[in-house]
């Protein structure tokens, strides 16, 4: 009866691991709900904004502000969005994979490559990875704030301004369905397909304290409630991963459970074959 | 019933207000506006304060600490802020953002080595579970 005992832990190490990893998975799935609120909630203020600039910038056909202006590519820079935590499957690794392969294909373009990373496990990679990090922000929690994320974001557009670099892209996953991520690469600076859609109806503003300002301060926070949006998307995103992959744990966990059993049954079974066999010979014998 | 304008009050982190109003007050970079229906299509920033919203039957008050007023002839959007914001705490916002790359990147070096010990524990991890699967298909 050698194995059986050690078979026994074996199992109730197992059912443990089992109950930490469904106590995860309907964590995940209670989280991604509120998340996915959190990602439809954003939408209203970007659809607004852009409405918004899209009139003005038909209003001021000849006042093109640098984040709208395309100009030679030198320099890129990434905002990549990771989650802070890992247990959520290959979403962080997906993203990273899409993201060194285009940046192979700059640098095949001899084009530079800058980087700002927004979550713990993008910083970490870009530690293992190399390349110059301008900034970076962590530990946003599970309802990230604007706030949290004017700094970094100001950092990457202060570059783009001075000219340092000429392009802002921004890397997260986008949410499909609980089932799929979609790791998505964006650009975002400058702002791309402007005057695409047609205004019925056409007006100037009166404009306090003056046109450029205005712009200015729209500009700005556009850019950061995208990079936001990206990173509640990217929240929602890791959740649902998360719940998937603790569901698959489970179900592994369960699997394993079954296996041991069978295995510790058949050991006890010959264990006591053994002993009755030894009892008949020994009765035998006398 | 008196005319009204439509009223839609909306943050970075989500919708906070939409409704009819009779009249609506905000406090703009250039003093106190007072909007009602019709009013000539303007734009400006917001400074902290208090936007009232008059239904015709109670003042509805929303603290923003800035933003963006728009206003056409029958609808008004308050982009509000969720964060102050000014020129210069943008700024230390973003240095403090700068600081924790470099600080990240250079100083602690003993966290670098977990993140590289972490990476190849995952990688022993990984092979050893392989050597276990090539037993187990020999076995059988």
């Amino acid at each position: 009866m050698a194995g059986a005992k050690e078979i026994r832990t074996k199992i109730a190490s197992i059912k443990n691991t089992q109950k930490i990893t469904s106590a995860m998975e309907m964590v995940a799935a209670a989280k991604m709900r509120k998340a996915q609120d959190r990602k439809n909630a954003t939408r209203p203020y970007a659809d607004k904004m852009r409405n918004v600039i899209g009139h003005l910038y038909h209003a001021h056909p000849e006042y093109t502000h640098t984040f709208m202006k395309e100009r030679d590519v030198s320099r890129v820079g990434y905002i990549v969005i990771s989650s802070d935590r890992g247990l959520c499957g290959g979403l962080n690794s997906n993203l990273f994979r899409k993201l060194v392969r285009e940046i192979r294909k700059q640098q095949e373009a001899s084009i530079q490559v800058d980087f700002c990373t927004i979550g713990s496990k993008s910083l970490g990679f870009f530690k293992r990875f190399g390349g110059k990090v301008l900034a970076q922000a962590t530990h946003l929690g599970d309802a990230p704030h604007i706030e949290q994320l004017i700094g970094t974001v100001k950092v990457m557009l202060d570059a783009y301004e001075n000219g340092e670099i000429d392009r802002i892209y921004v890397a997260y996953n986008g949410f499909v369905n609980t089932m799929t991520q979609d790791p998505t690469i964006e650009q975002l600076v400058p702002i791309a397909g402007q005057s695409d859609q047609e205004l019925k109806h056409h007006w100037d503003y009166i404009y306090e304290p003056d046109s450029k300002e205005v712009l200015d301060g729209l500009l700005t926070r556009y850019i950061e409630s995208l990079v936001y949006q990206a990173v509640v998307e990217n929240g929602a995103c890791e959740q649902s991963a998360r719940m998937v992959a603790m569901k698959a744990a489970t179900d592994n966990a369960g699997n394993l459970i079954d296996e041991l059993q069978l295995v510790y049954n058949k050991a006890r079974q010959a264990a006591i074959t053994q002993e009755i066999s030894e009892i008949v010979a020994g009765a035998a014998a006398v | 019933m008196a005319m009204t304008i439509h009223v839609d009050i909306v943050s970075a982190e989500g919708a906070i207000h939409s409704g009819q109003a009779e009249m609506v007050y905000a406090p703009g970079v250039m003093g106190e506006l007072g909007i009602a229906p019709r009013h000539t299509p303007l734009v400006t920033h917001l400074k902290p304060g208090d936007v009232r919203v008059d239904n015709g039957k109670e003042m509805m008050h929303f603290y923003v600490s800035g933003g963006i007023l728009e206003v056409q002839p029958h609808v008004v959007t308050v982009l509000a802020d969720t964060a102050v914001r000014a020129a210069d705490l943008d700024e230390a916002a973003a240095i403090e953002a700068k600081r924790r790359a470099e600080e990240a990147l250079a100083g602690q070096k003993e966290q670098f080595e977990y993140a590289k010990a972490q990476a190849e524990l995952a990688e022993a991890v990984a092979q050893l579970r392989a050597i276990e699967k090539l037993r187990k298909i020999k076995k059988s």
